[in-house]
């Protein structure tokens, strides 16, 4: 399904259909309560050398004050009946994911019972089509605020707190989503994509994700290049599992190879707007927490591979 | 002294005030400056520095190397994050060490310069302390480097972290004098 970007009004999942619901009933009444006021408004401004009897003016003005209270109340309730079932959509079983906002990026973690069948991704979430979603969302530095347009509201992440957000994709496609807090200078380039799937492409992936990280050949071009990256400093923050790369304050790059996006969704990813990001990732995102990195030009092209190799 | 009229009065406490505001606008200037493109490249230091005043020979001591980050707010706070991120916490804990020396108290076996600092990232030290060069960034290693000493109160304290979830040196009461470093005092420059 192909959806406008970031639209409240393109719901795709069952709360954000009760939000849609809600917009249209708001703006529908408002829209012809206006109207019927300048109508009213333009009928005085007509006949405004005939004054009414003081009995009628009572009258029209009683009347007019009961219809505002009843449409306010009718409102109210729409409003009510829209939040109580969106709070009321808990699964017993629902998929558990923890999401935490970084300046300037969103940490993704599935959790299971199995630890090994636990994993952190970055930027991305996956989901199946007409499960529930929990997530149990964190901050770790400032506040952030999580928003899927097409899926939910906003919710806020708060550091030292945990805040849950329950959603279900009803329709498969790829919707978007950001920071919906100011959190710093690239609080514009912290989105984030959520992918909703069948249930056997999610298992597919995650599948995928749980493995660990492709292990080049030996005298292959990506053994160099892996060679590269665990002897600058990438190890430092970044992990890539299955080798001795374990940093955890940024992206996890197992399978980076499988995202759409790079820093956030700030780039496409591909080879090109890699080689920017690692070299020069000030000049892209300026103030972002990766810094620019002195790769060789022999470095380079043989850790780009490798880490395109990372599906 | 003759008194003022009132409207010279006005005029010269108004270009006080405006004077005193510069000041401070300049003052905070600095102590949030911030550089958004550091260079990338490794800017090791060409001379050795020397851990104690002991020399040989006469030689004269080598040109003293100023931290570019003394006395700015942005970096000490960014070095109390990546002071985490590196893990130096792991042993040195919030400063009052445990595996590692403290660093709060005033007791220095490499020195409390800015440059021996810094040369204690770099290159490690004997039991322990590993070398980060290459591990590190250069600017960051600098970044650290002021916020160790703002953990002696060896930073000016109107630019060091006001407040912390872990214990700290109470403020006012430095370990050691708090002088201004020689040298340069902006961040290092792209080459």
């Amino acid at each position: 399904m192909t959806v406008d970007f970031q639209s409240v009004l393109q719901p795709a999942g069952v709360q954000s259909a009760e939000m849609a619901r809600v917009w249209w009933v708001l703006s529908v009444t408002a829209t012809v309560i206006l109207a019927a006021v300048l109508v009213a408004l333009a009928a005085a401004l007509k006949r405004r050398s005939q004054m009414p009897s003081d009995q009628r003016l009572l009258r029209v003005v009683g009347a007019a004050t009961g219809l505002s209270v009843l449409i306010l109340f009718a409102l109210l309730t729409t409003s009510l009946v829209a939040g109580r079932s969106i709070a009321s959509l808990r699964d017993p079983n629902p998929l558990k994911l923890e999401v935490t906002g970084n300046q300037w990026w969103w940490e993704v973690r599935y959790d299971d019972s199995a630890p090994s069948e636990t994993f952190s991704t970055a930027n991305e979430i996956h989901v199946p089509v007409g499960r529930t979603v929990q997530i149990d969302l964190q901050a770790s530095d400032v506040i952030h605020s999580f928003w899927v347009p097409n899926l939910h509201g906003k919710l806020d992440a708060i550091p030292g707190r945990i805040n849950t957000l329950w959603l279900r994709a009803d329709e498969p496609g790829a919707y978007r989503g950001q920071c919906a807090e100011f959190c710093g200078l690239q609080h514009a380039h912290m989105a984030l994509w959520v992918i909703a799937e069948t249930a056997s492409e999610f298992e597919r992936w995650r599948r995928g994700q749980i493995a660990p990280s492709v292990q080049p050949v030996p005298g292959s071009v990506e053994e160099k290049g892996k060679q590269a990256f665990l002897s600058l400093p990438c190890g430092m923050c970044h992990s890539i599992r299955g080798t001795v790369a374990f940093g955890q304050v940024a992206p996890d790059l197992t399978h980076i190879a499988s995202r759409r996006s790079i820093a956030a969704g700030t780039l496409p990813n591909s080879r090109g707007h890699l080689g920017g990001w690692i070299t020069d990732a000030q000049s892209i995102k300026p103030g972002t927490r990766m810094p620019a990195m002195n790769v060789s030009a022999e470095d380079l092209p043989p850790l780009l591979s490798y880490l395109e190799s990372l599906k | 002294m003759k008194r003022c009229s009132r409207a010279t009065c006005a005029v010269r406490t108004e270009a006080v005030l405006v004077a005193g505001m510069a000041m401070l606008a300049l003052s905070s200037c600095q102590r949030e400056y911030r550089e958004l493109q550091p260079a990338p490249a490794d800017r090791a230091l060409v001379e050795t520095v020397a851990t104690t005043s002991f020399r040989p020979g006469g030689v004269s001591t080598p040109p003293a190397v100023g931290n570019p980050y003394h006395g700015n707010a942005f970096a000490i706070s960014e070095g109390k994050r990546l002071y985490n991120w590196y893990n130096c916490s792991g042993c040195h804990f919030q400063g009052s060490g445990g595996i590692g020396p403290a660093l709060m108290d005033d007791e220095w076996i490499y020195g409390s310069e800015p440059a021996q600092i810094y040369d204690t990232i770099l290159r490690g030290r004997p039991n322990g302390m590993p070398a980060w060069a290459g591990k590190i960034p250069e600017y960051q290693m600098w970044q650290i480097v002021a916020y160790v000493r703002s953990l002696g109160g060896l930073e000016p304290q109107a630019a060091s972290p006001s407040r912390s979830d872990t214990m700290q040196k109470s403020g006012g009461t430095p370990a050691a004098p708090a002088e201004p470093p020689p040298g340069d005092r902006r961040p290092p420059q792209k080459p």
